[in-house]
């Protein structure tokens, strides 16, 4: 099924009670057996921008890069910095913009920019009856009503199909520089990255990858901002994470971009097999939860509070896990994909599912959706 | 405004209710003597007033799940409240309710600077969070102008803002984690020190639920190391146009500043007849607050300047040093005083499309004219939040009716132009009955079928948000229940 229009959309799922499977580009899962796949493709272009007021409104079946092109064209970006786990995941396909929402799917960027759902102003949404609904809007301070935008993103297409979203977006900075401490072990890393967001420089990126590029371990801070205003923080940080170990700073564009890119899209992590989990927790618990994963391949994003593994198939990471936050299966099998809620939190997510789709249609098997 | 008649079978059980609230509370925390609830009659929003059947001040988190287990086992209205300052009517009572109120709930739990949070009682005002920090070189960043005496449980609830949320975004943005209590006394906790809560994101969607989903007790909240400093600068211009324009042209350069301040020139009057900062006289001024470095705001500050050239400001003066930027922000800053000096106000909080502003302010003038009121404009312009004040006199009858039919003319204004009725003060009772020109009944239904999950009973601040049209059945089930 690929309807063109939002009401056509609206008219197949009233009509319908059998399971559907929500795709945007394709590129982030495996459709059940039992379900018939919905296409978001049809549903795409750009409804308004306006580089002035820093927003942009969307159809959700747009392509990502289409999106980030006419961006890119105004200077301006998505600081929420979307990852494309194409790679990785072994997928094919074009990310969209709707994909994106609905996963909050956020890059490096997320420690001090924000999540997607952050960026997120508005949504058009049919939910399990047909109805279509509208929350939030296209303006940055609203707090009209409830707030189901921040709902409908990271829900997975469970609670509802996105039609449109509206978003804040963010002038792309002038310059980029990177500040790289090397060889230092999790712990040192994940102490210097505290002391490098703690500071006043406004970091955007902290990322700490026991295996380089080169085979050593590199930890990376990154500020951006105008040229003279990188080069002085990238300055002050040198000497800020002198006292960690041997420092480098890189400021030619491309290559802080290139590095980042690396981190964001787990670039080193192509190609190595085992299951692969995202898991965050409190910064400074990431070394002693990382030591206990046994994993083949890991780096850490987020100052020390997110971590990728890749783990021998079938390791129960969530069982290794002795603190507080969640794990997520992103590629793998045989475990459920998403952290379990706590109880009480369970049964009001199954009551929310209830409300806004109470045939069970949606991604039958995602997140609590049956 | 109207509020839902209180139910007299609610009423009638007021005796038991105060015994069993006793066994769960010191005699102190449970205020039911009908003179000393009138303190809790209303919040910041005074033209609305009605003592509450009791009022508790619980201190712990267990104490919050005892009252509303109670309540919800008698089918007593909660309304919760922070420090009452809401400006929307977000903490108004009725007659059958019990005022919750966390003002005794204010201690620090936990500071983490490693991992750059704090985890408070809400009771907490928003100034003293980062009072907790601030000698360690850190702040919290929402500043809702109610700082000194606002409290975070009220922050959560109506998703505060502030002048400084173009940079660092409202309370949704940097709130990590709550302990929460849903209605019927069951306790959770959702988010924490981790980034982004396993599961639907439930955190979102209470925060800003204004006191309907449940009491949030705790809160794990973001903090930022303060920058190295800041300075702002103020222009003039002769057109709204103009200065609108500007603002555009600053935000697509790729300068960012933290806080963009609009007056246009009665606001500029009333302040300067009030504050004497020293204001040119013009139809719209801007003060623009830049951080960083002193080379860095230097550089961002010549930046603005250049951009602003092009828009031929009346006037433009850069602050050199700390005591000329409290000059340029002392008249912003007393505005409201300025304009309580001079008459009994309204102040408004649609939010509206920047690139809309010169088109909005024309329409208000003319509303003004149509309604014989005075008006005048302060605005967050970077993100468009606007905050009309309407001038009337609340002693002479039928103009308290004149100024609220002129305010939800405005409000009206914002959402046609594409905006929204409220931008960081929340719905309340103020906005309530406006909901249905910015959302079509299946968009409401979605948002009511939130707090039937939540508290299917509706008994938590229930007439509030939506319009009591809408949410009568869901109310009314609650009562035929009795």
């Amino acid at each position: 099924m690929r309807p063109e229009t939002e009401a056509e959309l609206a008219g197949l799922i009233a009509g319908r009670d059998a399971p559907l499977w929500i795709r945007g580009g394709g590129t982030a899962g495996v459709v059940p057996d039992a379900a018939d796949v919905l296409e978001t493709s049809g549903l795409a272009g750009i409804s308004l921008y306006e580089p002035g007021a820093l927003t942009l409104v969307v159809k959700a079946g747009t392509p990502l890069a289409e999106v980030e092109g006419v961006l890119a064209a105004e200077g301006q970006r998505l600081a929420f910095e979307p990852a494309d786990l194409r790679g990785v995941l072994g997928a094919s396909g074009e990310p969209t913009i709707g994909a994106v929402a609905a996963m909050n799917v956020s890059g490096p960027r997320r420690i001090q920019a924000g999540a997607c759902r952050d960026f997120m102003l508005g949504v058009r949404y049919v939910d399990g009856l047909g109805t279509i609904v509208k929350n939030g809007g296209r303006v940055m301070k609203n707090v009209t009503g409830y707030d189901l935008v921040k709902l409908m993103s990271g829900a997975c297409g469970t609670l509802g199909v996105l039609t449109e979203v509206s978003m804040k977006v963010l002038p792309m900075p002038e310059a980029q520089g990177c500040v790289m401490v090397d060889g230092l072990a999790p712990d040192a890393a994940v102490q210097a990255m505290s002391a490098a967001l703690g500071s006043p420089y406004d970091v955007t990126g902290a990322a700490h990858l026991p295996v380089g590029v080169d085979g050593a371990p590199v930890t990376m801070v990154r500020v951006e901002g105008f040229g003279a205003q990188v080069d002085y923080r990238t300055g002050k940080l040198r000497d800020l994470l002198g006292r960690f170990g041997n420092v480098r700073v890189e400021t030619e564009a491309e290559r802080v971009a290139a590095g980042w890119r690396y981190v964001r899209d787990l670039e080193g992590f192509v190609g190595v097999e085992g299951d692969l989990w995202r898991i965050s927790v409190k910064p400074s618990d990431g070394p002693a939860v990382l030591a206990g994963l046994n994993a083949v391949k890991a780096q850490m994003d987020w100052g020390g509070g997110l971590i990728w593994a890749v783990v021998p198939a079938g390791t129960d990471v969530r069982a290794r896990m002795s603190v507080a936050g969640h794990a997520t299966l992103v590629r793998g099998t045989g475990q459920p994909r998403f952290h379990p809620e706590t109880p009480v939190n369970a049964q009001l997510a199954a009551g929310l599912r209830a409300k806004f789709d109470p045939k069970g249609m949606f991604n039958p098997g995602l997140m609590g959706a049956n | 405004m109207e509020m839902p008649a209180p139910n007299p079978a609610i009423v009638a059980k007021k005796a038991e209710l105060v015994r069993r609230l006793t066994e769960v509370l010191p005699e102190t925390a449970v205020i039911h003597d009908e003179a000393e609830t009138r303190a809790y009659e209303c919040d910041a929003l005074t033209a609305y007033r009605c003592p509450p059947l009791a009022a508790v001040l619980p201190s712990t988190t267990q104490e919050v799940s005892d009252v509303l287990r109670i309540c919800h086992q008698m089918g007593v209205p909660v309304v919760p409240r922070g420090s009452g300052t809401s400006l929307a009517g977000g903490a108004l009572p009725t007659a059958d309710s019990v005022i919750l109120g966390v003002a005794r709930m204010n201690a620090v739990l936990e500071t983490d600077y490693d991992n750059r949070f704090i985890r408070v009682q809400t009771g907490r005002t928003n100034l003293s969070v980062t009072g907790a920090v601030e000698a360690d070189g850190f702040f919290y960043a929402p500043d809702p102008s109610s700082q000194l005496a606002c409290a975070i449980a009220g922050n959560i609830a109506m998703n505060s803002g502030g002048a400084h949320c173009l940079k660092y975004g409202v309370t949704t943005n940097n709130l990590m984690g709550v302990t929460m209590v849903l209605m019927d006394g069951t306790i959770t906790e959702i988010g924490g020190a981790h980034l982004d809560a396993a599961g639907l994101d439930l955190l979102g969607v209470i925060c800003g639920s204004e006191g309907q989903l449940g009491v949030v007790t705790e809160a794990t909240l973001r903090i930022l190391a303060k920058p190295e400093g800041a300075l702002p600068v103020l222009m003039g211009f002769d057109t709204n146009e103009g200065a609108g324009a500007c603002v555009s042209d600053i935000i697509k350069a790729g300068v960012l500043p933290v806080a963009i301040e609009f007056m246009d020139r009665p606001c500029i009057e009333a302040c300067e007849a009030f504050a004497k900062a020293g204001y040119p006289m013009c139809e719209a001024l801007l003060i623009i607050e830049v951080e960083g470095s002193p080379e860095e705001i230097r550089h961002q500050l010549s930046l603005i300047k250049e951009i602003a050239a092009a828009h031929n400001p009346v006037d433009y003066r850069e602050a050199a040093d700390a005591d000329e930027a409290y000059r340029i922000w002392l008249g912003r800053k007393s505005a409201f005083g300025a304009m309580g000096q001079i008459n009994d106000y309204m102040c408004l909080d649609g939010t509206i499309p920047v690139s809309a502003l010169p088109e909005v302010l024309r329409r208000i003038g003319e509303l003004s004219k149509h309604y014989g009121l005075g008006v005048a404009n302060v605005f967050h312009a970077g993100d468009g939040n606007m905050h009309p004040l309407i001038l009337y006199n609340a002693n002479q009858p039928g103009q308290l009716e004149l100024c609220e039919a002129f305010g939800a003319d405005i409000l009206r204004l914002c959402v046609e132009v594409g905006g929204c009725l409220t931008g960081e003060h929340g719905v309340g009772i103020e906005k309530r009955d406006l909901m249905v020109d910015q959302f079509a009944p299946v968009d409401l239904e979605a948002q009511m079928a939130v707090k039937d999950v939540f508290d299917p009973a509706w008994l938590l601040n229930p007439a509030k948000v939506f319009p009591l049209a809408s949410s009568e059945a869901r109310r009314a089930v609650k009562i035929a229940a009795e």
